[in-house]
């Protein structure tokens, strides 16, 4: 599903295609602050908007804590709302994030994965994005350019689709995707206009003939109803997600669902990863099976809402597994991906074995070896029945 | 699978990320799979930077670096001293190196115990100087490539570069740029 052979193939780095698909996309506004490694979206991007090659007012800002707050004030306007950021930039919008969810406001938020300060690191994890991963945005994790890019176009229906109406921030690999260069292939102008549509908000604070209030006070008696609200529209986001992936399959040629599965259909093990290190995996599976191990891989695309019946069902068959997590939720039980995925389990009649692994923080190289070896402990597992190390870090 | 993988090593402002870059792209008109990334820590003018290429007739998935590259491109030789430019390279590697010095002195100041690993030279920074008018070893470099090579042509090279930068670059540095390439193609010197 990562990689299709289509017309017309190019070569771009994850940033390029992202801010290429932003101008395709045409937003009414942008407001950004640049970090490193997203910095070229918002360049480019920006060069776009100079160049006069897109309509959208583009917001130059003092923090990313203004950009989000202006994404917030545009949005409510009734605006197409995109911005870029990462690591330290997506802490700083943190208050803001919960107001942009809050608020339902479809805003598209592209998070190049970088780890967290301190110690300073500018290389890919997934601590910025996990860490926000319950402030009520729709989370989407890609594994290569080309699905950073489709992702994008996918996040807009998504984002806007009337049982939804929520943020979504689209995850991609910091370096490993954002500056690598990787055959892909462009949508046409035309193609991404009839695939996303006019945007016309349910809801403007600039219609002044019908008169809304955004952010109000609530008191007790009435805002765990707003959050009850906002918790289905998440919830209901996960069908949502299906559905514009099975469309833009149809359309393009290149499907996307909930999660892809890799050899998993008849695997006796399996290891679930997100992003750009699931390709990596692949080609450990590709290698084990050809000494006849039986070893698959699920990775999930959508990560909040979590779907955890469809990975359960994904699961059901396999006797262990393990959940590698590219951030450690610090004294938390394993990595985030861990949590859910064991959580997804408990109901399931035969639950299998599961283990959690940290791995490859602050850009550390995940290798093709370092997923053989955690298949080789998955097998082992498998056999005597017994999870020797339930959490441990790898990639050491 | 088969992988043609490279590694350049340079000095930040040497042109090496682009270098991968155009090396990808000739690649992709070639109708491969490519990947060119750099790997970049703190960005700095004359900071070792280093740069990688993947490349294949089938989709490539890997997302890791390249430890062990067939072809090691040192953009300056003072790096040899300072960085293990010799990291992973396999038996029969094939290095190119910007320098005036011939390939066999080169071999005994890499210490190269390997008698099947290749050796190539030429001078670049003169050849960028004399095409270019300022030392960008990058485009000489490529034009040894191709020729150390036959995984990318001289004429791939050159016709994605006249093809992508002509609207980033004026007439002249375009001219330069060529003429560099296929200076670097006929001069460099290997054993």
């Amino acid at each position: 599903m990562a990689i299709t052979m289509t017309k017309g193939q190019v070569g771009l780095t994850g940033n390029t295609a992202v801010a290429y698909a932003m101008k395709q996309i045409n937003p009414d506004v942008c407001a950004a602050y640049p970090i490193t490694p997203s910095t070229q979206i918002v360049e480019e991007f920006s060069g776009y908007v100079a160049d006069g090659a897109v309509d959208t007012e583009f917001i130059t800002v003092e923090s990313e804590h203004s950009a989000m707050s202006a994404c917030i004030g545009a949005s409510a306007a009734g605006a197409r709302v995109m911005t870029a950021t990462s690591s330290q930039g997506l802490a700083l919008m943190w208050e803001m994030l919960y107001i942009a969810s809050g608020m339902r406001l479809p805003i598209i938020l592209t998070n190049v994965n970088r780890a967290l300060s301190s110690p300073i690191n500018i290389h890919c994890d997934h601590s910025d994005s996990m860490g926000a991963r319950d402030s009520g945005w729709i989370q989407l994790y890609s594994e290569t350019v080309q699905e950073a890019y489709d992702n994008l176009f996918q996040a807009v229906r998504i984002a806007e689709n009337e049982k939804v109406m929520l943020p979504v921030m689209v995850c991609l690999d910091g370096f490993i995707t954002s500056h690598a260069i990787e055959n892909m292939s462009l949508l046409d102008d035309a193609e991404v206009r009839q695939f996303i549509g006019e945007y016309k908000a349910l809801h403007s604070l600039l219609d002044t003939d019908n008169p809304v209030t955004y952010g109000a006070m609530t008191l007790p008696d009435t805002y765990i109803e707003f959050k009850r609200q906002q918790s289905d529209a998440i919830a209901r986001a996960k069908d949502v997600v299906s559905e514009i992936g099975k469309d833009f399959g149809n359309r393009f040629g290149r499907e996307y669902g909930l999660m892809e599965k890799y050899m998993l259909d008849d695997a006796d093990v399996a290891i679930v990863i997100l992003s750009s290190a699931a390709g990596t995996t692949k080609v450990a599976v590709d290698e084990l099976r050809k000494k006849g191990k039986k070893v698959g891989i699920l990775r999930p695309r959508l990560f909040r809402p979590f779907p955890f019946k469809e990975v359960a069902d994904a699961l059901k068959g396999v006797k262990a597994v393990a959940c590698l997590d590219r951030v450690d939720s610090m004294s938390g039980f394993g990595g985030p991906l861990f949590n859910e995925v064991r959580s997804s389990l408990y109901e399931s009649e035969k639950r299998p074995k599961i283990a959690s692994r940290i791995f490859g923080l602050g850009g550390r190289d995940y290798k093709v070896k370092d997923a053989v070896g955690v298949f080789e402990e998955l097998l082992k597992i498998a056999e005597t029945g017994k999870v020797e190390v339930l959490t441990k870090y790898i990639t050491m | 699978m088969a992988y043609f993988e490279v590694r350049w090593h340079g000095r930040a402002q040497q042109g090496i990320v682009t270098a991968a870059k155009m090396v990808g792209e000739a690649c992709l008109r070639s109708g491969k799979y490519v990947q060119a990334f750099p790997e970049f820590g703190p960005e700095r003018m004359g900071a070792p930077v280093r740069a990688y290429n993947r490349v294949s007739d089938e989709p490539i998935r890997l997302h890791c670096q390249v430890t062990e590259p067939k072809y090691i491109l040192i953009a300056d030789p003072t790096l040899i001293p300072t960085v293990n430019v010799l990291e992973g390279a396999p038996e029969d590697a094939i290095f190119i190196i910007n320098t005036p010095k011939s390939p066999q002195e080169m071999r005994s100041e890499l210490k190269l115990n390997s008698k099947k690993a290749a050796v190539y030279t030429l001078d670049a920074s003169k050849i960028a100087i004399e095409t270019i008018g300022r030392n960008m070893p990058n485009t000489p470099m490529l034009g040894a490539l191709a020729k150390a090579t036959n995984v990318i042509t001289l004429d791939a090279l050159i016709d994605n570069f006249k093809e992508n930068y002509s609207k980033k670059f004026s007439p002249k540095v375009i001219d330069g740029n060529v003429a560099a390439m296929n200076m670097g193609f006929q001069e460099v010197k290997g054993e």
